[in-house]
């Protein structure tokens, strides 16, 4: 046990049963979050499992990887959700995973192969304005603006890394000046995404690195129309949600079962309407209205792992070095 | 005897946690070939943002200093205390105030916009400096009035006897004042601004806002980066140093107890009355402002209060506790043992509390890391260090505060007490102990303080359900909910003042002798 | 010839009234217990204290508001001199705050040193004089000011005895020689009589009209007497 959970049974008296198995999952804040599909993934989980399901938020998705990282071996986790493509190859040289078989009628793009990771769902990078803005077209037009943008910390967060790829994907060499002309309209950089888009909502900013499917959000849950995504004529990179059991689990069995909970039609359905994202396999009852439409294959953009993990190191140094000047 | 091995004890461990730390991330580091360009940018930010941030602090002060020096009126008493207020203020919470204030979504912004103009943006170069100011220009402020305070008032008689002029006058009695506080209160400030974290963490907006401080944290959360971690904390413990060796050379000002509370002369002239004026209308609204706006908001929302609360507060509490009771600890050995030896000894003992001011709680952090790492998990060790940190943290004004007032009553009662043939616990129970009563309870309530606001190692160590106080401020400001994270703040700076006045006047009451 | 014309200044809650005039050329001791308002009366008449009610008056003419603009130079018991300052700018600052001497004053300044016999430290510093060197170079901007009226606060009394007496005798002379109205503040009995001709008792926030210093001490009032105790002289 640790220390600080110790410390904390000290004051709180603890209410955790000894019997009942403990699943750990690390998980980014949002999933988390009151409005996030969490509460709904626990409780579902938790009526079969006959376990205690404890999610924990480490920040945004790429801070996860880092605190694995950290914790090494010695992690309290059994499983990881919220990595995507980007991290999966610089995840699956840390030894920490395990490999998995898990097979489902994946709806991702391009389809789904991998011996760790299994997705849980997906989505393409958007920048999200409200409809009253006249929003630029591609990555030019808008360092050429002085519209003010929210960014995320591609080393802390998978949109930050999404948006660092997405522009290196479709510029090649020229992403450094992308960055340069950028970085003016950049109101601030933030650990995650959670941050910037409420940045975003509070007038902080006129555009916000989300998804295309941010705007619907608003269209389902709140009846708000003033939300929309800019089409960017470049295309618009993808984002692949995975999740991964950690080599190191005492729930072997546990995690195995939550894996197969996850590619499930009970979860599956849990994620549109909570996450906001397209699920990894389409639920029995379609995609709610509202919700858009995926985009075409020439207007999506995306790296293998192995080439996100090649790209990475350089276009970090590049964004740094670009908006440090 | 025991002094002295407690002391050393002392000393010892201050030196471990401080150069010891320090040598493991040097060995661990991989040179400054791994540092790239915007590591060097870190770098030169972080000096270029000191130095400004500084002579800022400074200029301002020198005008509100002389102002206090030299006007009355209602409130001054209250101001000169508020002063005093934001050096044990949480970082995080007086980063909120500025927000509401100077941010896009604040005050100002918000008057601009009404009026046609463009909303201010603080994040970057513009928010890291403006925080620094709002921080240390109170504190550059005091020092300047005591300074001011401590000129033997038939000076300026004389000076006015003679009809200087305004030049005259200046060179004559503020010009070699000022010569011989600002060198040091510069320092001072430059010091306290080179290790800025949460600042930077909070408004530095990426990129071209990182301290070197920042920078170390980065590399070790977001790349898991040790090496370059280490790196980066050899630059910071280099820059440090040579800064700190700067300031034993040029003495940092003393911050002893003399009464602010009178008013030097008396300038009647209407110019300078109107001039005083708007100086301290800015000091005062600067100050107030941003700490009103946060209190406000808070107050309004504090039935919105997560629940998490209460267990954060237990833990900063605790560690506010445990990091006090170190902190003194230290600070009394180190001023039992040093007390009487020789100038040397004295300087040692000031020089090792020059080291804890220049020591970076992140650098230490890294160390300790380092150290732990390949046999426990780190994380779980993340209260006891983070209690360490803090206390090693404050032990510099602490023995600012406790080394003057042990030396001062050995050297007025020793003789006394050899003469009276006066016991040890005799002299230990109603000599030494009523005279260093009030500052202990003052470093008591410091350390409390100041370990309460701190989120510097606990950011580098905590997992998510590790909570302080100013770590879920941090989290809710993450969240984008202004309204609990507003709430917090006034929690966690309900619970710092409220120890620090415990603590305090705790060493008021019944305190024997002045 | 100085006239305090039913004067009354407070400070705090302290209140002191006088009303009474002093000859020109006379020297004159302020004796009194503490607290009694001799620094208060030499700061009204110095300017540093406003008056509430009467005014201070110069050959008939009201003083001045402003300190440096009144007709008198000041010297206190301590930090008459600037440390940052040499003995010779010191000394100029009485004609010049600004220090920026031409040839003739500085060759003044020379001489009103030369005069106190500090001829020789020109160049030092305060931090190198004697006790009684600091005193002798305040007299020497005395000196050079030539201002008709001199207050002195308890001028030596950090000296030793024979220091002292020597510091007194040679005011003395040169305010004898200059003519200069001086009303010097002390604690001294011995010190009031050898250096001064009259005398002014400062007790309860009042001050006596000045009175021949020799009757005074050997009949003294019954407020004097209390002072004195059974150190009359």
């Amino acid at each position: 046990m640790k220390v600080t959970s110790l410390f904390a049974g000290l004051f709180l008296a603890s209410a955790a049963v000894a019997e009942t198995p403990v699943l750990t999952v690390y998980t980014y804040d949002s999933f988390v979050s009151d409005w996030g599909p969490g509460p709904a993934v626990e409780s579902a989980f938790e009526a079969k499992c006959g376990c205690d399901l404890q999610m924990i938020g480490a920040g945004d998705g790429a801070a996860l990887l880092s605190r694995l990282r950290l914790e090494g071996s010695r992690t309290e986790a059994d499983i990881v959700l919220g990595l995507d493509t980007n991290l999966t190859a610089a995840a699956a040289e840390t030894d920490l995973f395990s490999p998995i078989s898990l097979s489902a009628n994946y709806a991702v793009p391009g389809g789904w192969s991998d011996t760790y990771f299994a997705p849980f769902d997906w989505g393409y990078f958007a920048f999200v304005h409200n409809t009253d803005l006249t929003a630029p077209t591609n990555f030019r037009a808008l360092a050429a603006s002085d519209l003010k943008i929210v960014i995320q910390d591609p080393r802390s967060s998978t949109p930050g890394l999404g948006l660092l790829l997405w522009i290196k994907t479709a510029y090649g060499d020229e992403a450094a000046d992308i960055w340069a002309d950028l970085s003016d309209n950049i109101v601030t950089v933030t650990a995650g995404w959670s941050e910037a888009y409420g940045m975003f909502l509070e007038g902080e900013a006129d555009l916000v690195l989300s998804y295309t499917t941010s705007p619907a959000y608003h269209l389902i849950a709140e009846e708000d129309s003033s939300k929309t995504f800019a089409l960017f004529d470049e295309g618009h990179y993808m984002q692949i949600e995975v999740a991964g059991k950690l080599a190191t689990t005492d729930q072997n069995a546990l995690a195995d079962q939550f894996l197969k909970f996850m590619v499930s039609d009970d979860f599956q359905s849990i994620i549109p309407t909570t996450n906001w994202m397209f699920p990894a396999v389409t639920p029995k009852n379609g995609l709610p209205d509202g919700f858009p439409q995926a985009l075409s294959a020439e207007q999506s953009l995306i790296l293998s792992p192995e080439q996100a993990a090649a790209q990475r190191s350089a276009a970090l140094d590049e964004w740094q070095s670009a908006l440090s000047q | 005897m025991l002094r002295s091995v407690v002391g050393g004890a002392a000393l010892i461990a201050l030196l471990i946690f401080s150069l010891g730390t320090a040598l493991v991330v040097g060995l661990q580091g991989r040179g400054l070939g791994v540092l790239n360009s915007a590591d060097w940018s870190a770098i030169k930010f972080t000096l270029w943002q000191a130095s400004l941030s500084a002579s800022l602090s400074i200029a301002m002060a020198i005008p509100v200093a002389r102002a206090l020096a030299r006007q009355s009126f209602p409130g001054r008493q209250a101001l000169i205390t508020l002063l005093g207020a934001p050096f044990i203020l949480p970082v995080i919470v007086g980063v909120l105030g500025l927000l509401a204030v100077f941010g896009r979504a604040g005050w100002i912004s918000a008057a601009l916009d009404w009026a046609g103009f463009a909303k201010l943006s603080v994040y970057g170069a513009p928010g890291v400096i403006l925080a620094h100011v709002f921080f240390n220009l109170p504190l550059v402020t005091r020092l300047l009035l005591q300074a001011w305070m401590a000129i033997p008032a038939e000076r300026f008689r004389v000076a006015e006897s003679l009809s200087a002029a305004p030049w005259a006058y200046f060179r004559l009695i503020e010009g070699p004042m000022l010569r011989s506080t600002v060198p040091g209160a510069f320092l001072l400030v430059f010091l306290l601004c080179l290790t800025s974290f949460v600042v930077a963490l909070a408004v530095g907006g990426g990129p071209r806002g990182t301290t070197i401080e920042l920078a170390i944290y980065q590399a070790f959360r977001l790349d898991f980066d040790l090496g370059k971690a280490a790196s980066l904390a050899l630059v910071q413990f280099l820059i440090c140093g040579t800064v700190s060796l700067l300031a034993f050379l040029v003495p940092l000002p003393q911050t002893n107890g003399l009464g602010l509370d009178r008013v030097l002369q008396r300038l009647d002239g209407w110019r300078h009355r109107l001039w005083d004026g708007f100086w301290i209308s800015i000091a005062a609204a600067f100050l107030v402002l941003p700490l009103g706006a946060v209190l406000f908001r808070g107050l309004r929302h504090l039935l919105e209060l997560p629940p998490q609360i209460l267990a954060a507060s237990v833990t900063s509490l605790t560690i506010a506790i445990i990091s006090t009771a170190l902190c003194l600890a230290m600070a009394l050995s180190l001023s039992l043992a040093f007390a009487r030896r020789g100038a040397l000894a004295r300087s040692l003992a000031e020089a090792t509390g020059i080291l804890g001011l220049a020591s970076s709680p992140l650098v230490v952090g890294t160390g300790l890391f380092v150290l732990i790492f390949p046999y426990a998990q780190p994380m779980a060790f993340a209260l006891p260090i983070t209690a360490s940190v803090n206390a090693m943290m404050a032990l510099p004004f602490a023995l600012r505060v406790l080394m003057p007032a042990v030396q001062e009553t050995y050297g007025d009662y020793l003789h006394l007490r050899m003469s009276l043939g006066m016991g040890r616990w005799i002299w230990a129970k109603r000599i030494l102990g009523p005279r260093l009563r009030r500052p202990i309870g003052f470093s008591a309530g410091l350390a409390a303080a100041l370990s309460m606001g701190d989120l510097g190692v606990i950011a580098l160590f905590a997992d998510p359900d590790l909570q302080t106080l100013p770590l879920m401020l941090y989290r809710l400001m993450g969240a984008y909910r202004m309204d609990q994270a507003a709430a917090t703040a006034v929690v966690l700076v309900v619970q710092s003042l409220f120890l620090f006045w415990m603590f305090d006047r705790g060493g008021r009451r019944h305190a024997a002798f002045g | 010839m100085l006239h305090l014309d039913r004067l009354a200044v407070q400070q705090g809650g302290f209140s002191l009234r006088a009303d009474f005039k002093i000859a020109a050329g006379d020297r004159v001791a302020v004796i009194g217990p503490s607290g009694g308002g001799k620094s208060s009366l030499l700061n009204a008449i110095a300017g540093f204290l406003a008056p509430r009610v009467g005014q201070v008056l110069w050959n008939g003419q009201p003083m001045p508001d402003h300190p440096g603009e009144r007709p008198l130079s000041i010297l206190f018991q301590d930090h008459n001199l600037f440390p940052h300052l040499t003995v010779l700018d010191n000394v100029a600052i009485g004609l010049r705050p600004d220090m920026r001497l031409s040839v003739s004053q500085k060759a003044q300044a020379l001489a009103a040193l030369d005069q106190v016999g500090l001829s020789d430290k020109a160049t030092a510093y305060p931090r190198d004089l004697s006790g009684g060197q600091q005193g002798r170079a305040g007299l020497a901007r005395v000196l050079l000011r030539q201002r008709p009226l001199l207050l002195l606060d308890e001028p030596f009394a950090a000296l030793g005895p024979a220091l002292k007496d020597e510091m007194l005798e040679i005011t003395r002379q040169i305010v004898q020689q200059a003519g200069v109205t001086t009303l010097m503040v002390t604690h001294d009995p011995q010190d009031a009589m050898s250096f001064a001709e009259y005398a002014i008792l400062v007790a309860d926030g009042h001050a006596d009209a000045p009175a021949p210093i020799g009757p005074l001490f050997h009949e003294p009032p019954v407020a004097l007497q209390a002072y004195l105790g059974r150190r009359a002289p």
